[in-house]
């Protein structure tokens, strides 16, 4: 555990300095080293989507209606148009209109 | 042919230059996605300065979030730098993926421009180079718009998210979910990513039910990255 008052928060943002950096600057250290093999490429690639579905997938459970709305918007309009930012403005509006008339 | 590859890796003032302006559009979107993180980490009791620097320094949208999520009097430890790591891990890709155009380079170079490495621009550079023009302008010019606007955009949130009476009504809460969700499945969209993504947020579920606290993130990427081992495919094939 770190408490996040004090010299605390300073031992924090190094870390989340360092981790970023290192993950920044790792793909090409290791790449100049050697190559990166097919199956670590696959986990790789796998995780990288799998981590933002594993952050995801509570806030559609435990969330309220207006949370599950959103998302649920998000995926149609991104599904249909592949465009990013109108899918997030359409849950953004969505999880807001579901808020305020709804309940 | 030949000729035009080996002037691919190239970078100056002019392509960096062009490369801040490609990318100004979506740095207006990210400008967003830091007044929410300059909000949602205030509200959660961390000070201004620590806010401001933290997005200055980290540079990490996603991570800090979830760092975000973790706070409280102290955090732990070992979930704050796994979760960190799986979420960054994809910078490992970016950064191998542009290596046949960055080896050029000195290595200050190659860390140097990888410092600003994140999602869009890192796409965007890729995707000039398939097309046969030079993409490292994108990475370091775009990095620094998106820099400067995610910055911006959290001092914006610290100073003046308050001013947004309630911002759940206004469904502000939900920016990152939304983003991610987006960035998800804006990505590959076929049945090796359906088992993928049933994998990780099955098991990204058990585990948010039944195991320790924080483990779910953890969990659901290491099922889902090695569902990806026997399913997946890599873009670049």
């Amino acid at each position: 555990m770190i408490e996040t008052s004090g010299t605390g928060t300073i031992y924090i943002v190094a870390i989340m300095v360092i981790i970023t950096l290192a993950t920044r600057w790792g793909g090409v250290y290791f790449m100049s080293v050697t190559p990166i093999n097919y199956r670590v490429r696959q986990f790789i690639q796998a995780m990288s989507a799998s981590v933002l579905v594993a952050l995801i997938a509570p806030m559609a459970i435990t969330g309220d209606h207006g949370a599950r709305i959103a998302l649920l918007a998000t995926a149609v309009i991104i599904f249909l148009t592949q465009k990013p930012l109108p899918a997030i403005t359409a849950g953004i509006v969505a999880a807001a209109l579901t808020r305020q008339f709804v309940y | 042919m030949a000729e035009a590859n080996t002037q691919l890796h190239r970078l100056d003032g002019s392509l960096i230059w062009s490369g801040f302006k490609a990318l100004i559009p979506i740095s207006f979107f990210v400008t967003f996605f830091g007044i929410a993180f300059g909000l949602t980490a205030k509200q959660a009791g961390l000070s201004d300065t620590l806010v401001v620097s933290m997005s200055a320094l980290v540079f990490s949208g996603y991570a800090q979030f979830a760092l975000i999520d973790l706070w409280g009097p102290s955090i732990p430890l070992l979930p704050m730098i796994l979760t960190a790591l799986a979420i960054n891990a994809r910078h490992f890709l970016m950064g191998a993926t542009l290596y046949p155009w960055l080896r050029h380079h000195t290595p200050a170079k190659q860390y140097g421009v990888m410092t600003v490495a994140s999602d869009a621009n890192w796409a965007l550079s890729l995707n000039a180079f398939n097309r046969g023009q030079p993409g490292l302008g994108i990475l370091l010019g775009g990095g620094i718009a998106i820099w400067v606007f995610w910055t911006l955009g959290t001092w914006l949130g610290v100073h003046f998210g308050n001013a947004i009476a309630s911002p759940r009504l206004l469904g502000l809460d939900m920016v990152m979910g939304c983003f991610l969700l987006a960035m998800v499945m804006s990505g590959q969209r076929d049945r090796s990513a359906l088992i993928i993504w049933t994998t990780a947020a099955a098991s990204s579920l058990l585990a948010y039910r039944y195991m320790p606290a924080n483990s779910h993130v953890i969990i659901g990427t290491i099922t889902g990255g090695v569902a990806g081992m026997f399913t997946g495919r890599t873009t670049d094939d």
